[in-house]
């Protein structure tokens, strides 16, 4: 009851810090995708370059989050503003799902059907856009759902560097040892999270090939 | 039409084909016949250039397939493979009018085109809008011939077009296929293991055998023929049938 007080006395806060966490999240999941996909679409075309780019996604994933945000705190550009720094971080974090099944979604379309639609005529370019990306398309979506809800959660370590989001109400209520402000922050996290998952698993199953 | 000079092709240090040399003529259909790994795949791949040969040439309407343009020599002939190869995501239609769109016919014509390609295959018009999981495997076969046949090329290259079916319906593809040349006069290259099927539609039957050719026959000669290898492909084929029919008697 205590804590359904405290939800409607701080709604406003609630809301905006909720609106800075899908702010964080959006916009990293967005980058991740622009790098990530054709990362991804190469490496499954230039297979001798899918370890490397693979094992740094992989490497990148096990710095802890602080630790990451620790070492980019100082990097010029960004180092000037908490946000920047925390969607680039986010966006790394975002890549590994992301390339990964774009990785195994192009390369799990049956390989006779690549060879029919080359035997016919298409172009490069052809095959890639009519063929192995609405094939692979599903797959793809799928890491980019993982990558959404992976950075809801890593986003609440932003507030640490002073990036905002829910977050704030997590390292707020450590602070204040007062669960109350802890929940505010990780409730509607969670929600989002399921939301996320949820929205991204029906635009998977749209999209999945017949 | 088609001319195999000199090939050779090797790939990671295996020798696949070697000193191939062959002709194929206009009009007709030549089968090659040959165990799996005899190069026969191979040797359909290096007319379309999916394969290109270590050394030789291949010659397609007089020009040398590797000095065209490589988009326009594949769009200029007919590709059938096992099972089709169907795009699982397109239409029947988007299918069977897939290089007539990619070379930019107007709508309207590859629409009437896939009418006209359906029909000629047998296929009802109402199956345009299925996609090929909803059809039967003979069905995804005639489709495959019709796509392959739209944007009507002179040579029709078949990767065992008919081998993943069942006996009966192969038979009726077989007989439809022979009626469907009749009409539309393609140069054909035909690869198969099935001695029944070679027999049935070859013009003439080049048998393969570890990346090589043994012999050029026609259909007549090759049940004659005293060739070591094309025997014991009748001696095989004849003793399933006097096996099955003794079966039982004794």
């Amino acid at each position: 009851m205590n804590l359904l007080r405290f939800f409607v006395q701080n709604h406003t806060q609630v809301l905006e810090l909720t609106g800075e966490h899908l702010w964080l999240v959006g916009w990293s999941t967005v980058f991740a995708m622009l790098i990530g996909i054709p990362l991804g679409i190469l490496i499954a075309h230039r297979t001798q370059l899918g370890r490397p780019v693979l094992a740094t996604a992989n490497i990148i994933q096990t710095i802890p989050a602080l630790a990451l945000f620790g070492f980019l705190l100082p990097v010029p550009w960004l180092g000037d503003r908490a946000e920047r720094l925390a969607i680039l971080a986010l966006t790394l974090y975002a890549l590994l799902p992301i390339i990964r099944n774009t990785y195994d979604g192009i390369r799990g379309v049956d390989a006779a059907v690549v060879e029919a639609g080359r035997g016919m005529g298409l172009t490069e370019s052809q095959l890639l856009f009519q063929v192995e990306l609405p094939l692979a398309l599903s797959v793809i979506i799928s890491g980019v759902r993982i990558a959404v809800v992976i950075s809801v959660g890593l986003a609440t370590i932003a507030a640490a560097i002073g990036a905002g989001g829910l977050g704030e109400f997590i390292f707020r209520g450590l602070a204040m040892v007062d669960n109350r402000v802890i929940l505010a922050g990780a409730i509607p996290a969670a929600i989002l999270a399921l939301l996320a998952d949820f929205g991204m698993g029906w635009i998977e199953k749209r999209l999945r090939p017949r | 039409m088609i001319e195999f000079h000199d090939i050779s092709y090797s790939v990671n240090g295996i020798q696949v084909l070697s000193g191939l040399n062959l002709r194929v003529a206009h009009g007709e259909i030549l089968v090659l016949l040959g165990r799996s790994g005899s190069g026969k795949t191979t040797t359909l791949k290096l007319v379309n250039r999916l394969v290109t040969p270590s050394s030789g040439q291949v010659l397609v309407n007089g020009k040398a397939n590797d000095q065209v343009d490589v988009i326009q020599l594949r769009r200029g002939i007919g590709y059938v493979i096992q099972e089709a190869g169907l795009l699982p995501h397109f239409t029947v239609e988007r299918n069977i009018g897939l290089v007539p769109k990619i070379e930019g016919w107007p709508e309207e014509r590859i629409r009437r085109r896939v009418q006209e390609m359906l029909q000629l295959v047998g296929l009802s018009a109402d199956l345009a809008s299925r996609y090929p999981h909803q059809l039967s495997g003979g069905q995804r076969q005639r489709v495959g011939v019709a796509r392959a046949l739209a944007a009507d090329p002179a040579i029709l290259l078949m990767d065992e077009p008919f081998g993943a079916l069942d006996p009966l319906t192969r038979d009726e593809l077989q007989r439809e296929f022979l009626l469907l040349q009749q009409r539309v006069h393609k140069t054909v290259v035909f690869v198969t293991h099935d001695l029944r099927e070679a027999l049935r539609l070859g013009s003439r039957i080049a048998l393969m055998e570890a990346g090589k050719l043994v012999t050029i026959l026609t259909p007549a000669e090759f049940l004659r023929s005293s060739d070591p290898w094309a025997s014991a492909y009748v001696r095989a084929f004849g003793d399933g049938l006097e096996s099955a029919a003794n079966r039982g008697t004794s």
